[in-house]
């Protein structure tokens, strides 16, 4: 008999006391969001808890936004900045580092060589401050947003952004790899202290456009 | 101190240890004490806390109680989205499979997210014995692999060690694992942190083969979940070729909207934050991201037993939060290597023994690792009556009877050592079902209690040691009772 029959069998014997026909569905009486807000407010609380987690929020409308990239990036003083393959392109017209696009065959100590990364997002979710990248052209693969050290990433407000976790859920693809990021990569690992930065980027830079 | 769990001495000796060690009491003290006032916190603001608990019990029930059915589902989604579905009854199987998948590749080494499910088929001990080393990536994992120790939290492995501690672990065995630790090393979180980073780097970079665990499987979609801080999770699931996911069976949530509920209670209730810094999903393969080949293996090893047993099977419910070792009062004394298991703490003293069986020594002493004040049913995410599983198991313990090992139902005989506690209870129940006996029982101990010793002789000296004996009232409340009428005359 293979492992398969043999532990599907065993689960049918475990649950013997089980009634044939039981099939109650799960009550969802919790809440959809907590709290009513209106969109300015829900923008407002999107920044709050991104910075409380240590994400740097900036807001600009579509004519300042190539300016402020600029501007993130030369801070960096980045030779090249790593950018997915639908990134609108005016969003970086104003900056100076060598773009690299993000390429298939390009390695993983390729991208470790690259110091920024700018992309879109799917969604942004208020409660929790986070936002999710779910592969769009936009967004590109996610090791673009994991092996550099610093992510700018440009969220269209109110668009993109929800109050809460089932909203967001909602809206996205299960089919699609998704990456949820809220914060910098952190550690509490040694002696429950937070430190920010292990393995994913150390600077998460958070655009509201609109 | 070993790696391996094998042969450990039961509970009451392990800890004796442990409370003794200052340092390790020190460094417990500050990590639960710490994390358990965050904790509080961060479910304070959610409104609907005790709704959303209700409904993670209730979506985990109903799982359970169609598990075979969300399996055969699962396959499905995952099979369809181009992952290849293994199926292992025990550990061996599960390794097994594991080393040969790892084989096929032609590799020698691989990356690992954190994982409860590897550890608890000692995964890294049995692919090193086929020559294949496996890196931990976790920050705290790492500590614990460099350190030849053994993890003592489900969140925080390494808790038991202090900055100074893992300083020195650092700077004697990096070197012998790759990139050595910087020079001038201090003991500072961040240079330690960042000591890790450059570590581990360069073995991301250059793994064909990662592996990890999951918290969430969908069944209706195939999607896997991964719940993480520091990125080395990403890494080990977007960076290599191959991926091989290693999870147990009862991890299954039915639809993709569950995930809702889980996704709010679970980062609050284990790292006390809003949500967690990573979490990755993915269903099956992706063109052009991440690993071309994905692996899952289903892991029974002990769960189907546990899902046979009407009140134990809650345990499976667990969602890995560690909330519950946080709150007790004997984990934090007592410390997670204590308890013999990867799963320490009260969730472990339920789990192992479920898992494993209660037929070692250390396994039949878990159930008592407890002072059942029921702090870990409160604080519990998906509402496991932890005591309730705890005096059911303690019950198997001392009178045995029908459990099912691995499939078959077997007659557990009664644990050794447990002769003065089944005597004790016999004669409870003689007592209790003969009123004349217990009203002459009761009265001759009302007056003889100035006589009665302050310790137990005998096999009852090992319990008297820890606790005072309860007096005797100078009268049986039966006899009050029938003097004064249940108190209606007045008179005291």
């Amino acid at each position: 008999m293979s492992a398969r029959e043999r532990i599907l069998g065993r689960v049918r014997r475990a649950l013997a006391d089980v009634p044939p026909g039981e099939d109650a569905p799960v009550e969802r009486d919790y809440l959809r969001q907590h709290g009513k807000r209106t969109v300015e407010e829900t923008v407002d609380l999107l920044a709050e808890n991104l910075a409380d987690y240590r994400a740097i929020v900036h807001r600009a409308d579509a004519e300042e936004l190539p300016d402020l990239i600029m501007r993130l990036l030369a801070q960096r003083g980045p030779q090249y900045v790593l950018v997915p393959p639908g990134l609108p392109p005016e969003w970086l017209s104003a900056a100076d580092p060598t773009r690299v696009h993000d390429r298939e065959i390009s390695t993983a100590r390729e991208l470790d060589k690259v110091e920024s990364v700018v992309t879109g997002c799917a969604v942004a979710i208020a409660e929790t401050g986070t936002i999710v990248l779910d592969g769009s052209p936009d967004q590109g693969r996610r090791r673009i947003t994991l092996v550099p050290d610093h992510h700018i990433c440009v969220v269209r407000v109110p668009e993109q952004v929800v109050s809460s976790v089932p909203q967001a859920l909602e809206r996205l693809d299960p089919a699609r790899p998704l990456t949820w990021i809220s914060g910098p990569s952190a550690t509490s690992d040694i002696e429950l202290d937070r430190v920010e930065g292990v393995h994913g980027p150390r600077t998460l830079e958070v655009v509201l456009l609109g | 101190m070993s790696g391996t769990f094998v042969g450990m001495p039961a509970f009451p000796e392990a800890a004796r240890e442990a409370v003794h060690d200052a340092t390790l009491r020190g460094n417990l003290r500050h990590a639960t004490h710490t994390i358990r006032a965050k904790r509080a916190k961060a479910v304070a603001e959610v409104s609907d806390w005790a709704t959303l608990r209700e409904a993670g019990k209730r979506i985990k029930d109903h799982t359970l109680r169609r598990l075979d059915r969300y399996l055969e589902q699962l396959e499905e989604s995952v099979t369809a989205a181009g992952g290849t579905v293994h199926w292992a009854a025990d550990a061996d199987e599960a390794n097994r499979i594991v080393a040969d998948l790892v084989k096929a590749t032609g590799e020698s080494e691989v990356v690992k997210v954190k994982s409860m499910a590897t550890q608890e088929i000692g995964l890294n001990e049995a692919l090193e014995a086929e020559g294949i080393r496996a890196y931990e990536t976790d920050l705290a994992e790492l500590i614990v692999q460099l350190g030849r120790d053994r993890p003592s939290h489900i969140l925080v492995p390494a808790i038991h060690r202090n900055r100074g501690e893992i300083r020195d672990i650092f700077r004697r065995e990096m070197g012998e694992w790759g990139r050595p630790a910087p020079d001038r090393l201090t003991d500072t979180p961040a240079e330690l942190t960042e000591a890790a980073r450059l570590h581990l780097r360069e073995k991301f970079l250059r793994a064909k083969v990662g592996i990890s665990g999951a918290n969430f499987m969908v069944a209706e979609t195939g999607t896997l979940v991964v719940v993480e801080s520091e990125g080395n999770g990403r890494m080990c699931l977007t960076l290599p070729e191959t991926l091989i996911s290693v999870v147990g069976i009862e991890k299954i949530v039915p639809t993709w909207r569950d995930l809702e509920v889980f996704l709010q209670t679970l980062p609050r209730s284990s790292t006390a934050e809003r949500m967690n810094p990573y979490t990755s999903m993915w269903t099956g393969t992706t063109d052009g991201d991440g690993p071309r080949a994905f692996h899952l293996v289903l892991l029974d090893n002990g769960r189907t037993d546990t899902l046979a047993d009407e009140v134990g099977r809650q345990a499976l419910r667990c969602i890995r939060c560690s909330a519950c070792l946080n709150v007790c009062p004997v984990y934090e004394r007592a410390g997670g290597h204590a308890y013999g298991s990867v799963y320490p703490g009260p969730i472990g003293a339920i789990l192992s023994p479920q898992l494993r069986g209660t037929g070692s020594e250390i396994d039949a002493s878990l159930p008592y690792a407890s002072s059942l004040c029921g702090a870990c049913y409160e604080v519990c995410p998906v509402a496991i009556d932890i005591p309730e599983v705890l005096v059911h198991l303690r019950e198997r313990v001392v009178e045995g009877g029908q459990v099912t090992s691995r499939g078959d139902k077997v007659v557990l005989k009664p644990a050794k050592g447990h002769a003065a506690e089944r005597a004790a209870m016999r004669a409870a129940r003689w007592a209790f079902s003969r009123p004349a006996a217990l009203r002459t029982g009761q009265r001759l101990a009302s007056r003889t209690r100035r006589l009665h010793p302050r310790t137990l002789p005998g096999p009852g000296r090992a319990w008297s040691g820890t606790r005072d004996l309860p007096q005797v009232p100078a009268e049986p409340f039966r006899d009050w009772w029938l003097r004064t009428n249940g108190g209606k005359d007045g008179a005291k």
